[in-house]
């Protein structure tokens, strides 16, 4: 009997423009926690971290980032028991992922999104448009990680690289 | 002509490029105003209404004359001004505005038929007959009267658009911007210097000064070298401040790749929205020319252009050059042009109290009254304090004082103040908040002025007093004596770009247009590409003479951005064809693709219309097919798009019952109920079924279209209403692939794909599922009328459970079907979707009034109001021709007999299919007391396509009515 594949969005492609590396990352599980009115410590308890500040990251265990108010995404890793303390979405399958690092990165996101990604530090993460997609942006310690909608995942990915083909034509001048 | 050892061009790089078919060569750094003049070509135009030849008037991106096509790979770009294009290799130009040449244009008898042309005459000439004006005369006024053509293609080049922040944004780098960067820089603030020219340095690199006893050239490239070397400064060159928004936002258009030959991925121009904590505006002052009597000829140009022309690109404008002007700023000009051997045979100087100690001739109290030369200036006629004048010259330079820049600081609709001693508008202080203008901007004319005011500007914008010494540089004060227009007989140009005469203002003031924006508006001045950067002080102060009343009376028009033209492709830079919206792509995209779906959009999807098989020729074949082949064995489709919205919480069945007419608090664990939701004004807002899938947890769907809508009415709701309820959600949209898989044989298709076969599964339960292992959700609801369960799986299986489900479909003599077979399926069931629930319907016409339960609920109360329920309503019904005339959507319904006329009209129709199942066409359709006339005719106009057709009206649900398919 033939297996369920499984696939994501974009089939692990990567590109490189002149060091910027834009690459398909495979985040395994996402869930979402969203946690129930007054049971902000209690979350923290269970899941041994405090919660996250608004648009921030830690990376205690797995990826837990901020994702709206009570809201936070855990990525990569299973969660513990939070029954009664949050309500848990599965989310894996409904996000796909890129990392953009190099020396263009900030300049090409920034073509895209409105904020200052020059000053962004390892840890900070924003919910921002991505062009006139959702998104939420991670700051890592090596670059840019961008989660979008799964569906959205081919226009994201082609108006990156356009602005990255756009500054190697840039620094060709 | 080109002078040697001159300028700040790089001679070791000629550069060829073409001029209306002619090859001529410049160098490396030059513009193709100043290219085509070292060439010794002065004709570079033709003026906008009379078709008067033109050379350049300036030397910047205010230019009024020497406009140009550039020609590049499938691109013609208008309105190019010569005096901003740097030439390349491989450049290609040409004049616009003209035909059949530049020289010989047959459309300068507007020129000798100047005396009925004036302002006003096409408002007053082609006033009748009315109807003619749109087909005939403005077509006819617009092909002569003009700028540059386009291309009747799509612009296809790569633009782009880019976001940029900085604690401190300078506009300008002439001497005020350099000094307010470098102090800025150096107390550790982020810096954005904008540049609209190719080369930073501003005026000092046009005029021949010394900064600290040496050229200011040294200290501009040592400032330079500096500020580039800093990791807080970015210099953008070739980037113009074209607009002052809200909240320290500016709008800069850069020139990326208009300066070299195509490439491909370059980007012509990028738009940037610069985020900037405060501004300093350093953009300088214009020059203004003297209006009298055809100082419009090639070869009378600005004196602060000759002085660019010279100094920077080594250029003389002319061979034997006369001075015009009312300050002591234009004697530099003719001191430097002395100095590089051009004869400089005269200066006329307006002023009868002015030095006339000068190594040329000077003549006091002079005025211009006339000038010769068609192509080129020959001469020029006046008189002066010892009488008339005729001076041969083929070169006269204006100078009638100087304008600030100060647009942008008007672009929040603050007014410029009046200062007698300069005679020009200068900026307030606090017009956009957070901006400063300084230097020149704002009447500081000396260099020595200016470094401080840079100064000074950057350390109060940015609260730093760290000491900074200041260059020494010259400090002569600029004096002049106001002087407008040489009074006399003949067209004294004000607005070159626009063709606007001393007399136009005159005669606009006569005809009653006395103010000053109706003067712009009754002469077109400043309506130009040039926005009246040359011409707009100079006609106030016309019009200000005209009146009798004062400039400051008299006020400027409004300040509008853009100050440079921006093309409408850098504003809307990646969003050609697909780039317009992102586009979302169901996991079996390729799958359908595989099978030759063509791809229909629904809002941002793509989902496939139907799967044409070998030998249909016609989407409807394919449509009846598959419409036949759910009816009769299984078909799947993926049902993805639709909103799904995971609700938890002790209160969430209370927010459901709040949300939905129905009551969802009842709801058994494991199963599913259709709800309706209301919008607060009582009408339909969407419509989908809720599972309850655990004693809080409860999943929602929402349609296609109002997939959004839904989730941002529901955080509205939760947030404003019942912010305490033990309550979330979150979309799951995009995190489970789902699919119908509906017909008689469907039962028997899950069957051998499911981990274990269904028990008991009724209509309307839902739970989980599991296949090879993969947990899944599985749903029995139907919007076919057949029996109808959806499975869904983790986004990630999608495509491989959808080519599954299909293979499996196959061999059960099923398949998938499309968006075509979907539609015709719910029509037949009579099932509404966003083409009857369109946001002007209650429940009650859609025949869902029951569904409003004794429970409040958001609209309740609303939909009760008068007006929205009862026999006057527009009811949902069924239509079906009485004979086999094919109907259409957005139809109209009259009785049959009536007048087909909009007060008779008694409804329209909404959906159509051809129903296989049937045999016919079915309609659904809003009838005015339709439900009570079921069984009656009614008759169908369709003006559109010109149809008009007798149907019976019956209920909207043509197929197993029962529902006997469904619960099978």
């Amino acid at each position: 009997m033939p297996e369920l594949i499984a696939k994501t969005a974009l089939s692990g492609q990567s590109v490189n423009y002149h060091g910027t590396t834009l690459a398909e990352a495979d985040l395994g599980q996402i869930t979402s926690i969203a946690v129930f009115p007054g049971k902000l410590k209690t979350a923290a308890t269970a899941l041994g971290q405090p919660f996250p500040k608004p648009n921030s990251f830690s990376t205690k265990s797995g990826i837990l980032c901020w994702t709206g108010p009570d809201q936070a995404f855990l990525i990569g890793t299973p969660i513990p028991d939070l029954t009664g303390i949050a309500a848990t979405t599965d989310q894996s399958g409904g996000w796909a992922a890129v990392r953009l690092s190099g020396p263009q990165a900030a300049n090409a996101l920034m073509r895209l999104v409105p904020l200052d990604l020059n000053q962004f530090k390892p840890g900070q993460s924003a919910r921002t448009p991505l062009g006139h997609m959702n998104m939420v942006l991670l700051r890592e310690k090596d670059g840019f990680l961008l989660l979008v909608f799964r569906s959205m995942a081919r226009t994201a990915w082609s108006e990156i690289e356009t602005a990255l083909k756009s500054l190697a034509a840039r620094a060709a001048l | 002509m080109r002078l040697p050892d001159k300028g700040l061009i790089d001679r070791s790089k000629p550069v060829t490029f073409r001029f209306d078919g002619k090859a001529y060569s410049g160098f490396a750094g030059d513009t193709l105003a100043s290219a085509l003049l070292a060439n010794g070509v002065k004709l570079m135009g033709r003026s906008f209404k009379y078709h008067r030849p033109r050379g350049v008037l300036t030397a910047g991106s205010e230019e009024p004359n020497a406009l140009v096509e550039v020609l590049d790979e499938g691109q013609q770009t208008p309105n190019t001004r010569a005096t901003t294009q740097e030439i390349f290799d491989g450049l290609a130009a040409k004049s616009q505005n003209r035909w059949p040449s530049l020289r010989w244009d047959a459309m300068a008898i507007n020129d000798l038929a100047a005396p009925f042309l004036g302002a006003g005459f096409y408002y007053k000439t082609f006033m009748w007959p009315r109807a003619f004006w749109e087909g005939l005369y403005e077509p006819i006024i617009r092909r002569a009267a003009g700028l540059g053509k386009l291309l009747p293609k799509n612009d296809e080049a790569t633009y782009e658009k880019a976001f940029a922040f900085c604690d401190l944004l300078v506009i300008g780098s002439g001497p005020t911007g350099l000094m307010a960067a470098l102090t800025a820089a150096r107390s550790g603030a982020s810096v954005i210097l904008a540049e609209e020219d190719h080369l930073m340095g501003g005026r000092l690199l046009a005029d021949d000064q010394k900064i600290n006893a040496a050229p200011a050239m040294d200290w501009v490239v040592a400032t330079l070298a500096e500020l580039q070397s800093l990791s807080n400064v970015r210099l953008m060159t070739r980037t113009t401040v074209i607009g002052a928004y809200d909240q320290g936002t500016f709008g800069a258009l850069e020139r990326v790749g208009l300066h070299v030959p195509h490439r491909p991925d370059l980007p012509r121009e990028c738009f940037w929205r610069i985020a900037a904590g405060q501004a300093i505006l350093a953009s300088g002052a214009l020059e203004r020319p003297i209006a009298f009597q055809n100082n419009d000829r090639p070869g009378i140009l600005l004196a602060s252009a000759a002085q660019t022309y010279l100094n920077r690109y080594g250029v003389a404008a002319g061979t034997r050059v006369t001075l015009f002007a009312n300050n002591d700023n234009a004697r530099r000009v003719a001191r430097q042009l002395l100095a590089a051997g051009v004869k400089v045979a005269a200066i006329l100087d307006s002023r009868p109290d002015a030095s006339a100690l000068e190594d040329c001739p000077v003549y006091l109290n002079a005025a211009i009254t006339g000038t010769k030369g068609r192509l080129g200036l020959t001469s020029i006629t006046g008189h002066h304090a010892d009488g008339d004048f005729q001076i041969e010259t083929d070169c006269l330079l204006m100078s009638g004082g100087w304008n600030p820049l100060l647009h942008l600081t008007c672009h929040q609709n603050g007014r410029p103040i009046w200062r007698d001693d300069i005679a020009a508008f200068v900026p307030k202080p606090g017009m956009i908040p957070g901006l400063t203008a300084a230097g020149a901007a704002t009447g500081q004319f000396s260099t020595a002025a200016c470094l401080a005011a840079g100064r000074d500007a950057a350390q109060t914008a940015l609260g730093k007093t760290a000491e900074m010494a200041l260059p020494q540089a010259e400090d002569t004060p600029y004096t002049l004596t106001a002087l407008w227009n040489v009074p006399g007989k003949g067209r004294a140009w004000l607005d070159f770009a626009n063709d606007v005469t001393v007399k136009d203002v005159q005669l606009s003031v006569q005809e009653g247009f006395s103010s000053v924006e109706h003067m712009k508006r009754y002469t077109t001045q400043g309506m130009a590409p040039d926005q009246g950067k040359n011409s707009s002080v100079g006609a106030l102060a016309v019009l200000a003479d005209a009146t009798g009343r004062g400039i400051p009376e008299t006020g400027t028009t409004t300040f509008r951005p853009p100050y440079v033209p921006v093309s409408i492709a850098a504003l809307g830079a990646g969003a050609r064809g697909h780039g317009f919206a992102p586009q979302r792509f169901l996991t079996s995209d390729q799958a359908s693709r595989d099978r030759g779906a063509p791809m229909i959009e629904a809002g941002l999807w793509y989902r496939p219309s139907y799967f044409p098989k070998p030998g249909e020729k016609t989407w409807r074949e394919a449509c009846d097919r598959e419409v036949n082949m759910v009816r009769a064995a299984v078909g799947i489709a993926d049902v993805s798009t639709l909103g799904k919205i995971d609700i938890q919480g002790t209160d969430a069945a209370r927010f459901l019952d709040l949300v939905y007419t129905g009551t969802f608090s009842t709801l058994p664990v494991g199963r599913v109920r259709y709800g309706l939701m209301l919008r607060e004004d009582g009408f339909v807002m969407d419509d989908g079924t809720t599972a309850r899938l655990g004693e809080n947890h409860y999943l929602m769907t929402t349609t296609t279209a109002a997939a959004g809508q839904v989730m941002r009415h529901l955080d509205f709701v939760h947030q404003a209403y019942c912010p305490a309820y033990d309550l979330r959600f979150i979309s799951v949209t995009e995190s489970w692939a789902q699919f119908a898989v509906a017909g008689p044989k469907a039962r028997a298709l899950l069957n051998s794909i499911l981990d274990a076969p269904l028990a008991d599964f009724s209509f309307m339960s839902c739970g989980v599922a599991a296949v090879k292992g993969v947990t899944a959700r599985l749903f029995r609801i139907s919007f076919s009328g057949e029996e109808g369960y959806e499975i869904a799986v983790p986004t990630s299986y999608g495509e491989s459970l959808f080519r599954d489900l299909l293979a499996r479909a196959e061999t059960l003599g099923g398949g998938p079907y499309g968006m075509e077979a979907l539609n015709v399926l719910r029509i037949e069931k009579g099932l509404i979707t966003h083409a009857e629930i369109h946001g002007r319907v209650t429940a009650f016409d859609i025949g869902a009034q029951k569904m409003i339960g004794k429970k409040d609920c958001i609209g309740k109360a609303s939909s009760q109001r008068p007006g929205l329920f009862g026999p006057e309503r527009e009811q949902l019904v069924g239509l079906r021709p009485v004979s086999d005339k094919q109907i259409g959507a957005g139809a109209h319904l009259f009785n049959p007999g009536d007048a087909v006329i909009r007060a008779n009209d008694q409804g329209y129709v909404t959906s159509v299919c051809y129903s296989p199942t049937l045999r016919g066409y079915l309609g659904l359709a809003f009838l005015k007391d339709g439900r009570a006339r079921h069984g009656q005719r009614i008759r169908l106009v369709d003006h559109m396509r010109e149809n008009d057709v007798i149907c019976e009206i019956c209920d909207p649900v043509f197929h197993d009515a029962e529902g006997a398919k469904l619960r099978a």
